[in-house]
């Protein structure tokens, strides 16, 4: 028999407190009044003063509105029929599909035991010279896109969704715009791909608290494909309005801020999330894409800096490229040894060599005298720009690699590229 | 006697109850959820009757009114032969063997013995009855790998004890008796297992000595520059992508030590896998054995319950003591102690005490000074000397040291490896910044003629830093040739490939016969007037050192390399002035 409590007692930012018994920590509750309902979760006990945080905002809230609790903390349901459905950052249809009750499973629950895991192994494919050649994604991998508002970064993003073969494509938006949502659903349509994709959209005029569900929700049904043996590549954007959405629930609680006015726990937040990618032995696996904007171009601003700490690289996007300086995979080392013996050698050397361009260049602006060297490299890194890192490159990867020696050969002597002699013996292009 | 109580609040991982009885600070509590789940716990408050908990699983689902135990002990481990080769949790939990009982995930409320209770251990006593003897003699050893293990007296023994019996040589298993001892009529029975608890330093030594002897890296830039002794501490600070988990990484394959204790704690559960997965087929140059079985891997993830990271460091320091105790040189590995410390505070959050900077708790300097004091070089009873190692990576908020954690660790270390995010950026791997970073200890190279080429490190800088702003043109040849010597330096000695096979362990004849050839370059006067050219020998030399670094020692690849070194520096380009 399910009990209805009719007082609230306090309600604060999203958070609303009522005396309760009997119910356990992050259990789930449902809230309703004249407003409409909503779902509430149970962040806090105290006595008797349970602290909920309703997932529609407390506006037009009443003290006297009813709660009830539902013995579970948040479920969702699981099944085949999930694919090619839409729903909220919250878990209801955004599709008037109707909603899915079968097989409801918990979400958020316990981590992976580490004993299980596989090493990632497998490359991921792109067709992006400056991923497969220099910063190679790998299977399982949980890599951010740092960008400025502004940059390719969905369509990066989508990009990568459509090449990557993966069995089943999860799509977390968090604070979208609405004609981003329609741009990732559009690009899946166009693709072929919508079913197998599942889609989960928090809007930017979504309630909050909902924007934190999201990746949780996207998360949960992702491991169940992948304990089925699923390749699953999740894509979450944009990881800043999650952790923006974080801030806001501690400062209701009146949690001591750490940084910025983010909460002390952000890394374990941040984490908890990211470390669902998995290779697990039977063949399933997660690969984890997310979106986080940087305010101001700032890296060491705390949801970057946080995220940068926890994930397996980052892909940095400035100035519509992907910039091989503050970019890196670092899971690379696990693949580019198995594609073809040149393959580490070109990702140093061509790396290098476009480092000394930019320096050089940097000392071209101040007026500097350029010597035969200088000019050697200003050239390089102009071809290097034009045919490696532009956006239009669309390349597998040994012709890639194929393209990096030969602009080595237009530019310099075998010597002066820092590649071992040996593999500049067997790969060098004969004129 | 234990006690019990009911939950009153349950806010996060922290959990407060209200106690019958008494109660003991830092004790074992177990929450019961209404489905009968107990969930681990510590106490870490008493205020009256209430007693705070930080509760080591998650906490969903508890409820007030739920039933709570106290124990009387605190939060301890299990020690004893069979501890080698493991990969446990922060609470000494077997992972693998977890898998194996509970499945894919770490579900709440599954604790497993530490010890595997099935193996037989070769016992050879070592006394007579009769023996008098004191805590942490030794009884008896067996091997564990190609260890001598020595089954101690216990670590809590007050006062001279006599050996009643002891067990004659043969197979035993941990938890069987292997000796009674006797003091004024009381005796006691002891097995191979000891229990010690995680927050008190464990240490039973005639004295404390001071390190002397380099714990060899293979690193050049550690051994030589900023290098680490035996009991000594170091610090890797760094942000993030710096380099800070390979360096531990490399550390712990090629570290000349007998054990290696791994704390993966608060990081990539993906970069303990690597280390699980690899070394059990890794050999040891050393021993010839699997890396796997000088190795103790404790492993709290990032994802795993932030209580139980706060304390898995404590897990990892107190194993080192141990096998200290039983008379090894053991290397502890944490990565990272930032991890730790914001495990810290979000607890000091919880229990709403006054925040330090950052929000960091007061104490935290004192916690991190405490940490690393537990490491350290001991004279044991029987003479013996033993030590435990102590490197922690550190990671700063937005790669700033000036922070409360790096500040704090800064103040007692013996060595900094600081790392910077203009090495990794340009690749220059191991990212050590040869100038920020410093060492108390001494390499294996005299002091002297590494801080001669360390000049070269500073002149080499302050040089590039004016041709940034007078240009090329504008310095002088014999400037240019020093800034050339400085970057050659770095290129072929303070770089090192850790993914070459031959390049990533340099072992110290190499090091030292390296030094050599580099310190006949950087004293090498040039006969050159023309940049360019000059930049070009030093192409061709940097070239020729880096071949010489891939090739194995002493093969005729090396002696090639070694030969085409020297027509350089014979050529007329390099000749004298
Ligand atoms: N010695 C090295 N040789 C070659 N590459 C290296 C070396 N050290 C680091 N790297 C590169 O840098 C990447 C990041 O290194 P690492 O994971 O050790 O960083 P970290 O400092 O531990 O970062 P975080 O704080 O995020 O854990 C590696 O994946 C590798 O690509
Ligand atoms: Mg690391």
């Amino acid at each position: 028999m399910r009990k209805f409590y009719t007082k609230i007692d306090n309600i604060a930012g999203n958070v609303a407190t009522l005396k309760a018994t009997g119910v356990g920590y992050e259990e789930l509750a449902l809230v309703e009044g004249s407003w409409g309902k909503s779902l509430a979760q149970v962040i806090r006990v105290n006595g008797d003063n349970v602290s909920l945080q309703v997932f529609a905002g407390t506006r037009g809230v009443s003290t006297g509105d009813r709660v009830s609790f539902t013995g579970h903390s948040m479920r969702f349901s699981f099944s085949d029929d999930l694919f090619g459905r839409v729903f909220s950052g919250g878990g209801e249809a955004r599709d008037n599909r109707g909603e899915l009750t079968d097989n409801l499973i918990e979400v958020g629950g316990p981590a992976v035991n580490p004993a299980i895991r596989l090493m990632p192994h497998r490359m991921i494919p792109t067709n992006i010279p400056m991923i497969d050649v220099f910063n190679t994604l790998v299977e399982g991998q949980k890599l951010p896109i740092f960008s400025i508002p502004g940059e390719p970064y969905n369509e990066l993003l989508a990009r990568i969704a459509l090449q990557a073969e993966a069995d089943v494509i999860i799509f977390g938006g968090m604070g979208l715009k609405y004609d981003e949502y329609l741009f990732f659903k559009n690009r899946l349509e166009e693709g072929g791909a919508m079913n197998r994709s599942i889609m989960f959209i928090h809007t930017a005029s979504d309630p909050v608290v909902e924007c934190l569900q999201t990746p949780d929700i996207a998360l949960t049904v992702a491991e169940q494909f992948a304990i089925k043996g699923k390749r699953v590549l999740v894509l979450l954007t944009d990881m800043t309005n999650f952790a923006n959405a974080l801030k806001e629930i501690s400062i209701t609680m009146e949690q001591i801020p750490s940084n910025r006015g983010y909460p002390g726990d952000l890394y374990s937040q941040l984490a908890s999330r990211y470390e669902k990618a998995v290779v697990f032995e039977e063949g399933g696996s997660i690969t984890l894409m997310a979106v986080t904007t940087m305010p101001g171009d700032d890296v060491t601003h705390p949801v970057p800096d946080n995220t940068g700490y926890i994930t397996e690289g980052q892909f940095y996007l400035k100035g519509g490229v992907i910039d091989p300086f503050g970019s890196l995979s670092r899971l690379k080392q696990q693949v580019n040894g198995k594609t073809r013996d040149d393959h580490r050698a070109i990702m140093d050397g061509c790396i290098q060599l476009y480092a000394k361009c930019r320096e050089t260049r940097e000392k071209r602006a101040m007026g500097f005298e350029m010597s035969d060297w200088d000019n050697k490299l200003l050239k390089y890194g102009e071809s290097f720009e034009k045919q490696i890192m532009s956006f239009s490159a669309n390349i597998g990867l040994f012709d890639a690699l194929q393209q990096c020696w030969n602009i080595l050969a237009e530019h310099f002597e075998p010597r002066e590229t820092g590649i071992r002699s040996n593999l500049c013996d067997q790969f060098w292009p004969k004129k | 006697m234990s006690s019990t109580g009911r939950i009153v609040t349950v806010y996060g991982n922290m959990v407060t109850a209200e106690v019958e009885g008494t109660v003991r600070q830092n004790a074992v509590a177990y929450c019961q959820r209404s489905d009968g789940v107990r969930l681990m716990s510590e106490i870490i408050r008493i205020r009256g009757k209430l007693a705070d908990m930080q509760v080591f699983e998650l906490t969903r689902g508890l409820k007030v009114g739920d039933p709570v135990e106290i124990t009387e002990e605190l939060l301890s481990l299990e020690l004893g032969p069979g501890l080698i080769g493991m990969v446990y949790d922060g609470l000494q939990n077997p992972l693998p063997e977890m898998a194996a009982q509970v499945g894919k995930f770490l579900e709440p409320g599954h604790y497993l013995k530490a010890l595997d209770r099935k193996r037989d251990w070769d016992f050879t006593p070592l006394v007579a009855p009769g023996t008098v003897l004191t805590a942490a003699e030794n009884l008896g050893k067996v091997k564990e790998n190609i260890f001598d293990h020595f089954i101690m007296a216990p670590f809590t023994l007050n006062g001279e004890w006599k050996v009643k019996s002891i067990a004659p040589a043969g197979k035993y298993k941990v938890d069987k008796e292997i000796a009674v001892l006797e003091k004024d009529g009381q005796t006691v029975s002891v097995n191979m297992i000891q229990r010690w608890p995680v927050r008190i330093p464990l240490g039973i030594y005639r004295e404390r000595l001071l390190p002397t002897q380099t714990m060899v890296t293979k690193q050049r830039i550690i051994d030589t520059f900023f290098p680490i002794m035996l009991g000594g501490t170091y610090c890797i600070p760094g942000p993030f992508g710096a380099g800070k988990t390979v360096l531990q990484q490399i550390t712990s394959r090629h570290a000349e030590i007998d054990l290696v204790i791994v704390a993966a704690c608060g990081e990539r559960a993906g970069e303990v896998v690597e280390t699980l997965r690899e070394f059990p087929h890794l050999k040891d140059p050393r021993t010839g054995k699997t890396l796997i079985e000088r190795t103790i891997i404790i492993c709290n993830t990032s994802s795993m319950p932030v209580a139980a990271r706060e304390s898995s460091v404590y897990t990892a320091i107190t194993l080192g003591e141990y096998y200290r105790q039983v008379g090894l040189n053991v290397l502890l590995l944490a990565d990272s102690t930032s991890r730790w410390a914001q495990a810290l505070r979000e607890m000091s959050g919880r229990l709403e005490e006054i925040p330090g900077e950052e929000a960091f708790p007061a104490y935290l300097e004192s916690s991190i000074a405490r940490f690393y004091e537990r490491g350290g070089i001991v004279e044991l009873k029987d003479g013996r000397k033993a030590s435990l190692t102590v490197g922690g990576t550190v990671s700063p908020a937005g790669g700033n040291f000036e922070e409360p954690v790096t500040q704090g660790t800064l103040k007692v270390v013996g060595a900094f490896l600081g790392l910077s995010y203009a090495r990794s950026y340009a690749r220059r791997f191991p990212a050590i910044d040869p100038l920020e970073s410093w060492s108390k200890y001494a390499g294996v190279i005299a002091h002297e003629k590494v801080a001669w080429a360390h000049g070269f490190l500073k002149r080499g800088k302050s040089i590039y830093e004016m041709m940034q702003v007078v240009g090329e043109e504008g310095t002088s040849i014999d400037d240019f040739v020093i800034y050339l010597k400085s970057e050659f330096l770095d290129n072929v000695y303070l770089q090192q490939n850790s993914f070459d096979e031959v390049d990533a362990a340099c072992p110290v004849d190499r090091q030292q016969h390296l030094f050599e050839m580099v310190t006949n370059v950087l004293k090498h006067k040039f006969e050159i007037t023309d940049k360019a050219r000059a930049r070009d020998l030093f192409f061709t030399l940097t070239e020729q050192f880096r071949d010489w670094n891939y090739s194995p020692w002493q093969s005729d690849q090396m002696k090639t390399a070694e030969n085409a070194i020297k027509a350089t520096m014979s050529s007329k380009e390099a000749a004298h002035a």
